[in-house]
């Protein structure tokens, strides 16, 4: 029996740092993170608690990213239009039907599992290069199509639709930015939780076979076609959920908020935090919350520097950090940890 | 009949704006075998670079060629400081950096000059051709202006040794090296002509939509389907395909009602995807198989 | 008087694997040397040090020059000619392109043509397909398409890696017997690596044996040919 325990033993429980294993370190470090996150709302103002909101809708949408380009090596730039998609499911469901906006995530989802599912069909014949065009293109029309004159009547056409937002449910002592922070923290969690169960599961290594090696993963017997429609299928779920989160947070919907500027956003994320890593999205969405504040700020430092133009040098910082981050860590923040770490651990 | 004929003529004045964005797409997609999603950002860029010397009291046409030597050194300098380093780099890192550029000059154009929309002046006289109002006279100088081009790459990449060098560098980077070709210069060279073309293009094409930093986003997508349209590694197919582009889009906008003005980004979105499933090479494309 | 070629303590990698032990030859001005050996000796990896197509350890030296640590294409602009394994044919460029490819370094653009009617005085069917796509010739064709690139550059010295892979016997029998009149017409040095022994000692000055990235044997082809190990080994008599 101990023998069975002794070769099971994963890196995890041999690496040691500080005394505790890497495992433990692991657990630490998800209790700290909890905690923090748990604690939050209670020490600083309700905007930034709506920031830290904010924070979580694109770690979710990041996220979903990930699955897509970082585990299963499809490209997205098109990303935006799934999010619009949850979003105005989520708006037209709570502003026409009078749905309660809890309810507007899993149709959201659902709606945006197939639409992605559908888009990867044709895509599955695209490689590379040439899927990065077709969802350049889906991105770039997606706000056009938003404001089609047919659909005016559902989607509130240039205006868009502005939504209310939600009280705290059971009476519960907590302002409406901190319910709504606690409820994206849930349903983050919730689809954090999934997808690390995914990507370790034999399903996950299907899909990551099917990145390092479309050919011999086809000779192994995975269906490739099915899994890379269902995996575009499955990432447009996590980020169409984001994009119902963020109608609600937002409490707002219109078309030229999901411009192919959006799908480069997510795209910073994914790679500042690193696109194969669950954890990086998180990494990812605090990347792209903050940087408009601090680059603002940065900005309106330099003499002669008017405060609109300042604004306007948000994009080149981001601009920046992407080619950096190709130059100097490829694997992103969360791949820079693990390259780092191992020079602290012993066995 | 008018009609139509009318929409053809106002399709191919568009057509022309796209035949030059996707030139210089294929002139890129050649050299390097990607697609340059910053392509409309630069062009963008260097015509608020025209935009400056004509403010500054330049001639049209010396801004003109100006514009296009610099534009040309810009695109040259672009591929050795940035792309050389990551040159073995995989796609998506290539593609990551496109982005990066894009939203950098993007961002830039917008604080330097700001993001108010400014009239961009015309080298063609403002009469109208032939005393007629079907399609303008910058409309007809702009299909010339494509036309020219056109011919003259033809005459480099055919008759020239540069041309046939950078030919053979993008097709076989190993062999063209044992016959003495200097790839690395011809990359940056490829780089140069499309950011050259791309200035042309964009000088061009600011008459017709104003000045402004995002006036590229939309007309990128349409040189993006004219070059698939037509053939990514084909430039002739490029000028076909984004003439065809947009004769198709005038002529769904004018008679198929529901798609009208408002759809026609979604037209080159459909286009893009259906010639890429049905028919990869495009029309005038030659097959590329790809090797295991 | 320095060798064409002078070669010592040559080492190459690919990657962390080491594929040539510090091998060391020389090649005159004007004469055909062979490198012999089994697959995997090194041979190919050989010619591609040369050109400084792998990492390498060691001197090589042209007419005295050191020229190891340099880029391909400097190498190639010294007058080094070489004719790749799978032929390096740029398929999609017509027969008569690749042919202005080969001259594309030269500056003494009065004799390129010159140089054109000498080529396909050689390979005339050549001549007959010069607008035909270079990917549509057949395997031997296009092996002469190479060699004829390689000519067009008016090398100094020529490195032919096995001109004879996946040519039939009869257009093998042909090709070898272009190799020697060239030989003896034009003063072009060539280094031809070979799997077909006997063919290659039958056109060679010199010639060097290699097994695992190290030279076993040297000397004149007429003796190498009639030592009792490599007829066993390479000749099958």
């Amino acid at each position: 029996m101990a023998n069975d325990a002794q070769a099971r033993r994963e890196p995890a429980d041999v690496l040691h740092f500080a005394g505790l294993t890497l495992r433990q370190w692991r657990w630490l470090w998800l209790a700290l993170g909890l905690a923090t996150a748990a604690a939050l709302p209670w020490t600083v103002s309700n905007f930034t608690v709506f920031q830290f909101t904010q924070v979580l809708v694109y770690a979710i949408a990041i996220l979903g990213l990930n699955l897509l380009t970082g585990f299963n090596g499809q490209f997205s730039l098109g990303h935006s239009a799934f999010y619009a998609i949850g979003a105005y499911t989520a708006a037209i469901l709570m502003f026409h039907l009078k749905v309660p906006y809890f309810w507007t995530l899993p149709l959201a989802g659902v709606i945006c599992l197939f639409a992605g599912f559908l888009f990867g069909l044709p895509a599955l014949r695209l490689e590379g290069l040439y899927l990065a065009l077709a969802t350049f293109a889906l991105a770039v029309a997606t706000p056009q199509l938003l404001k089609y004159k047919a659909v005016e009547h559902w989607t509130g056409g240039v205006q868009g639709l502005t939504l209310k937002k939600p009280s705290p449910p059971f009476d519960l002592p907590l302002s409406k930015d901190q319910w709504l922070y606690y409820f994206t923290l849930l349903v983050g969690l919730l689809l954090f939780w999934c997808a690390w169960n995914l990507v370790h599961s034999r399903t996950g290594r299907a899909i990551q076979a099917i990145r390092d090696n479309p050919i011999a993963a086809r000779t192994m017997g995975i269906n490739t076609a099915m899994y890379k429609s269902w995996t575009f299928g499955v990432s447009a779920f996590y980020t169409g959920v984001a994009g119902a989160l963020g109608a609600i947070i937002i409490q707002f919907v219109a078309p030229d908020s999901f411009t192919f500027f959006l799908a480069v956003l997510f795209l910073v994320g994914s790679v500042v935090g690193g696109i194969v890593s669950i954890p990086g999205a998180i990494f990812g969405g605090i990347f792209v919350t903050f940087i408009p504040n601090i680059s603002e700020e940065l900005a309106t430092q330099i003499p002669g520097v008017a405060e609109e133009a300042a604004k306007g040098l948000t994009w080149t910082v981001y601009g920046l950090f992407l080619i950096l981050i190709i130059y100097v860590a490829p694997a992103g923040l969360a791949g820079l940890l693990r390259m780092l770490l191992p020079r602290f651990v012993r066995r | 009949m008018d009609l139509f004929i009318q929409q053809v003529l106002a399709g191919l004045a568009n057509g022309a704006i796209y035949a030059g964005v996707a030139l210089a797409v294929v002139m890129i997609y050649q050299a390097i075998d990607h697609f340059n999603f910053a392509q409309g950002e630069m062009a963008m860029f260097s015509t608020y670079i025209a935009w400056a010397m004509l403010n500054g009291g330049l001639p049209y046409w010396l801004a003109f060629v100006a514009t296009v030597v610099v534009s040309f050194l810009g695109g040259l300098a672009l591929e050795r400081i940035v792309f050389k380093p990551i040159q073995n780099a995989p796609a998506l890192s290539h593609v990551i950096v496109f982005i990066g550029l894009l939203a950098i000059f993007n961002s830039m154009a917008g604080f330097i000059w700001e993001f108010t929309i400014k009239p961009f002046p015309s080298p063609f006289p403002s009469a109208p051709l032939f005393g007629n109002t079907l399609i303008g006279t910058h409309q007809v100088g702009m299909i010339g202006v494509t036309l020219i081009m056109l011919a003259l790459i033809w005459v480099f990449f055919r008759y020239t040794d540069t041309g046939l060098a950078m030919r053979a560098a993008a097709a076989n980077p190993d062999s063209a090296r044992l016959v003495g070709v200097r790839v690395g210069w011809m990359l940056a060279l490829g780089w140069g002509l499309a950011a050259a073309i791309g200035a042309v293009a964009g000088m061009l094409i600011a008459p017709v939509v104003f000045l402004e930093p995002n006036m590229m986003a939309g007309i990128l997508l349409y040189g993006f389907a004219g070059a698939i349209v037509g053939g990514a590694n084909s430039p002739a197919g490029a000028v076909l395909g984004g003439f065809l582009v947009g004769v198709i889009e005038n002529l769904l906008g004018t008679f198929v009602p529901w798609i009208g003005n408002e759809l026609k980004l979604s037209v080159a979105l459909v286009l893009i995807i259906v010639v890429l499933v049905v028919r990869p090479s495009g029309l005038m494309g030659q097959r590329v198989v790809s090797r295991v | 008087m320095a060798a064409l070629l002078e070669v010592a303590g040559l080492e190459a990698f690919y990657g962390q694997t080491q594929a040539l032990h510090g091998i060391a030859f020389a090649l005159e001005e004007g004469s055909l040397t062979t490198i012999l050996g089994a697959n995997g000796a090194g041979k190919t990896t050989t010619l591609r040090a040369i050109c400084g197509m792998v990492r390498v350890r060691g001197e090589v030296r042209l007419l005295g020059e050191r020229i190891d640590g340099r880029a391909t294409e400097d190498v190639v602009r010294r007058g080094i000619a070489h004719v790749p394994e799978g032929r390096g044919t740029f398929v999609r460029l017509q027969v008569e392109e690749n042919l202005r490819l080969g001259a594309l370094t030269r500056r003494d653009r009065a004799r390129i043509a010159e140089d054109f009617e000498r080529v396909y005085h050689y390979f005339p069917r050549l001549k007959e397909r010069r607008h035909q796509q270079a990917g549509t010739l057949s395997g031997g064709e296009q092996q002469m398409l190479a060699v004829a690139r390689a000519l067009m550059m008016r090398p100094r010295l020529m490195l032919l890696d096995e001109p004879s892979f996946g040519l039939a016997p009869l257009l093998t029998q042909e090709l070898f017997g272009i190799l020697a009149r060239i030989k003896q017409d034009e003063k072009v040095s060539m280094l031809l690596v070979e799997q077909n022994a006997a063919l290659a000692l039958g056109l060679a000055d010199h010639a060097y044996l290699l097994e695992t990235g190290r030279v076993v044997m040297s000397g004149l082809a007429a003796d190498i040919r009639e030592d009792e190990n490599v007829r066993k080994s390479y000749l099958g008599y």
